[in-house]
């Protein structure tokens, strides 16, 4: 490999500067291994008597050492030099076909004369190059790109390329690059006079779930008049099918799973501020929104002055935004809400004026819409099955629920300041009676809320735009997943929002069209009032006093 | 006693004066020449909205129930009549189809059925004023019912009122999707361009409100009245006593549904548009702002404060759109935090200061005490 490797490049290297970029590192192919010569096949090409026979002859041609002589004639940098030809390079100089500087007697590199003319390509002749230049891209060193060239071979329906593909097949060593070649091979044998050829590639289609094929396959099993390639082909479709099913069921699970982790994230917030304190704040998007802003400050504060570790600004914008919103929550707390508890009504007006004035403002200082770049890390995907990918983001997201969730009940449970919290809403002026401040732990609780939704909007900064109508998208879902789970209890959201995300995913295409996602939000809603005539007090009530006074307060 | 019935008296002079302003002045005034035909309008407009907080003050002022899908049962009454207009002028479009243009965009040349009882006045009239009220019943039963009260209540209708703006905005629907139902010819026959039309419009709408005032006096002074805020001030109490609240509930919150859906029918032919920017959360909020921007619980003060509040946005929107929903915003911190009893309740402050020549200080004592902040309001 080595060696294959050292001597394309030197003839790469000097050739196909010209390509225009497009130079093929590595082509795992010795010149002159197989086929005939290519100083023959040069000569050939450039005589234009010759040359559209020699073009028609490459056509099946499978040893990419052609490939740079081809493109030269392409763009036109071929020239006829002595007994040879030449290609001009970039820098204006002649090389000839193993890649060294043509030199005149004096030992100076020679560059074209005034007026000579490069061989020209014969217009009828143009295309074909151009196909045989895209059948060699598919031994080329960049693996997407032979993963590319082979899908397209693939879904040409020309059968004349079968012998490049099996070539490249036989040499290729890369796993998910062999899965595209074989797909496009066996869609061309699909296509093969011989019966039993057509059977072999519908039941290797089948074995690889070529969903591609598939409109292929449909029409094949029309026409086929043998009945055991009939019977290979019905069962491609079949397992085909039944994949395709699987995968998209697959998907939507993930879609649910990352919406109801979303709205955890949304509603771990409202979990402590309404579940445990039993205050309304309808303000609660605005402190995702607020969350989102800050990654987006912190991400252009990086742009400008710490570019070279631009990626590193998520690092900080997490944190940040959840010390942004929790010091916002602060303020609120201690200016505004501390004054209305025991009036949940009122707050719920009061802090949507809130809202209003929090969003409108980011409107007017930031503008209608910003968005922020994920980090590079979050880039691409996982893919899960073959054309599934679930995102980083999204994946990340997930994990970032489940972290914030763990957090916040290790926090709640096994901390001294979680236990003063809950003691707290238990029993007030019996914690006030064993001297815990219950002004500042209302004062924090309601802090803490408002930061893990500033965590939430830096999350979802990653997956969507920010704008300053983020926070009413996820509030009135937000607030269902509270009610349906319960208040007061941790579980309860976990179990609601993952029920609510995963009905609003698997309802929507069940009920199809382009209104789907609308009326799927729609009988979400229908589905919870109906639960709550069931459990009005949610999945999972609290039990005792405190809780039966939340829910029916007003 | 006598101060309580000196202070009706005083009320009653002051609806009775109101009235005649309203009914009698300002239309004679605009025939003569002295209220141009735009502020007619714009004043009918108003008196529409002050139906829609009169049902709003019934609910949340005297039961203390925070409905925040009021504007759904506004949208009902004022898509009904809207798409009875829309029939009326039917085949005179742009396309002469037999079906409104916004269809013929959205390549529906057939009528869809449920569009078909509309053609008839009297059906559209009916439905714009029963079918809130149904749909609030329906609510209702499901909630009240199980006992889903207070915050709960409030946070499911705001989901119901969201749900329902998510469809209204779908072309789907078929009812015009975002750009609602517009394009109004004619009602009932009359064109809806006669600055004649559009005075008998006002007119009707100035003793709807009126009837409606009327209707809503009664109510919270009978027995039922008593009973709804015996149900704000402690739910629980009344049920020990025996009273079945729920149904009392359900049956306010239907007569608000209906006042809304009339406030709806009577706004969309003055207006000439609805759109579903006029459903929603955000717009049934704005109606409990305008109770309590007036003082809650008083009727009157629903109707100052949904007049003063829409003048007020008339005329900030004008020059500065972008600040509007800060003002607003900052308008529903102030009233509930500052002047839980509103307007009115600055006035009868201001009243104390200067029948009883007591400092501002001290008057202003008994009125903050109103709401201690351990009442669950």
């Amino acid at each position: 490999m080595a060696l294959r490797t050292e001597v394309v490049s030197r003839v790469a290297v000097g050739l196909l500067v010209c390509a225009g970029g497009l130079l093929p590192r590595g082509a795992a192919a010795a010149p002159g291994a197989a086929g005939p010569d290519i100083r023959v096949i040069a000569g050939q090409l450039a005589e234009p008597a010759t040359q559209a026979t020699a073009i028609a002859a490459l056509g099946g041609l499978t040893d990419p050492a052609v490939e740079p002589l081809l493109r030269a004639l392409k763009d036109g940098a071929l020239y006829r030099w002595n007994t040879g030809v030449a290609v001009l390079g970039d820098d204006g100089a002649l090389r000839d076909l193993a890649g060294r500087p043509v030199l005149d007697s004096r030992g100076q590199a020679v560059v074209p004369r005034e007026g000579q003319e490069a061989v020209a390509l014969e217009e009828a002749s143009f295309g074909r190059v151009q196909a045989i230049l895209e059948r060699l891209q598919v031994f080329t060193g960049d693996p997407e790109a032979r993963r590319s060239a082979a899908f397209k071979l693939g879904s040409l329906r020309d059968v004349t390329a079968v012998p490049v593909l099996a070539k490249a097949l036989e040499q290729e060593r890369d796993a998910r690059t062999r899965t595209v070649l074989e797909e496009a091979l066996a869609k061309l044998r699909l296509l093969a006079p011989v019966a039993a050829t057509r059977a072999d590639a519908a039941r290797a289609l089948g074995r690889l779930r070529s969903e591609s094929a598939l409109a292929e396959l449909r029409t094949v099993l029309e026409r086929e008049a043998d009945p055991t390639t009939r019977q290979s082909v019905q069962a491609a479709v079949q397992s085909i099918d039944s994949f395709v099913f699987h995968r998209s069921v697959v998907g939507y699970l993930f879609n649910g799973v990352s919406l109801g982790a979303v709205l955890l994230i949304m509603s771990l917030g409202l979990a402590v501020t309404f579940g445990l304190m039993g205050i309304i704040n309808m303000a609660h998007g605005e402190m995702l929104m607020i969350g989102s802003y800050t990654a987006w400050v912190v991400q252009e504060l990086f742009a400008t002055h710490f570019v070279a570790h631009l990626d590193y600004y998520f690092v900080i914008a997490l944190p940040l935004s959840f010390l942004t919103a929790g010091l916002v929550g602060l303020a609120l707390e201690l200016g505004i809400i501390r004054f209305l508890y025991g009036r949940p009504l009122e707050t719920l007006i009061v802090t949507w004026g809130i809202g209003m004035i929090f969003s409108q403002s980011a409107r007017l200082y930031f503008g209608d819409q910003t968005s922020v770049n994920p980090p590079t890390w979050f880039r691409g995907g996982v893919e899960v099955l073959r054309g599934l990918i679930f995102p980083w983001s999204r994946i990340f997201i997930v994990v970032l629920a489940l972290g914030a969730l763990a957090a916040l009940y290790l926090l709640l449970r096994y901390t001294y300041a979680g236990l003063r919290v809950q003691a707290v809403m238990q029993n007030r002026s019996m914690a006030a009676c064993l001297g815990i401040s219950t002004r500042r732990i209302d004062a924090l609780t309601f802090a803490l809320g408002t930061g893990l939704a500033g965590i939430g909007g830096c999350a979802l900064a990653l997956i969507g735009t920010v704008d300053p109508e983020v926070g009413k998208t996820y509030i009135v879902d937000a607030f269902m997943v509270v009610v349906l789970g319960g208040v007061g209890k941790l579980v309860g959201a976990v179990v609601a929002s993952l029920g609510i995300g995963l009905a609003n995913k698997l309802l929507e295409p069940a009920i199809g069209g382009t209104a789907g996602a609308i009326y799927a939000k729609v009988a979400v809603l229908a589905i919870v009032i109906w639960f709550l005539q069931w459990k009005p007090t949610g999945l999972f009530p609290s039990r005792g006093r405190a809780a039966t006074e939340a829910a029916e307060a007003g | 006693m006598t101060a309580g019935v000196r202070t009706r008296d005083a009320q009653l002079l002051w609806v009775a004066a109101g009235g005649a302003v309203f009914v009698v002045i300002l239309p004679l005034a605009n025939l003569a020449g002295f209220v141009s035909d735009y502020y007619l309008n714009l004043f009918g407009k108003y008196l529409a909205l002050a139906v829609l907080a009169l049902g709003m003050d019934l609910i949340w002022g005297y039961m203390g129930v925070l409905s925040l899908g009021q504007a759904i049962f506004f949208g009902i009454g004022a898509y009904s009549i809207g798409m009875h207009m829309l029939l009326e002028g039917s085949g005179k479009g742009v396309y002469g189809e037999p079906v409104p243009d916004f269809m013929v965009w959205n390549q529906v040349y057939q009528l869809p059925l449920f569009w078909k009882p509309y053609k008839f006045a009297p059906v559209a009239l009916a439905a714009a004023v029963l079918l809130p009220a149904a749909l609030a019943a329906l609510i209702g039963l499901l909630t009240f019912r199980r006992r889903l009260r207070g915050t709960y209540f409030a946070i499911l209708t705001q989901a119901i009122a969201f749900a329902v703006w998510l469809m209204f905005n779908r072309n789907e629907m078929r009812l015009g999707g975002t750009n609602g139902l517009t394009d109004f010819k004619s009602i009932l026959g009359f064109s809806l361009s006669a600055p004649a039309t559009l005075r008998g419009l006002y007119l009707i709408t100035a003793l709807a409100l009126a009837a409606a005032l009327v209707l809503a006096r009664w109510l919270v002074r009978s027995k039922t009245g008593l009973v709804l805020q015996a149900i704000r001030d402690n739910e629980r109490r009344l049920e020990f006593l025996g009273y079945d609240t729920s149904g009392y509930k359900i049956f306010v919150f239907a007569i608000s549904g209906a006042l809304a859906g009339l406030a709806g029918m009577l706004y969309a032919p003055q207006v000439g548009i609805i759109t579903p920017s006029q459903i929603g959360v955000l717009p049934s909020l704005e109606i409990v702002i305008w109770v309590a921007f007036g003082g809650r619980g008083t009727l009157w003060g629903a109707l100052l404060g949904a007049v003063s509040i829409n003048w007020l946005r008339s005329v900030l929107t004008g020059t500065y759109p972008r600040l509007w929903p800060i003002i607003l915003g900052g308008l529903f911190v102030t009233v509930i935090m500052l002047f839980p009893e509103g307007l009115l309740g600055i006035g009868s402050r201001l009243q104390a200061v200067l029948a009883r020549r007591v400092p501002l200080a001290r008057a202003a004592a008994p009125a903050a005490q109103a709401y201690p902040p351990s009442d669950k309001i």
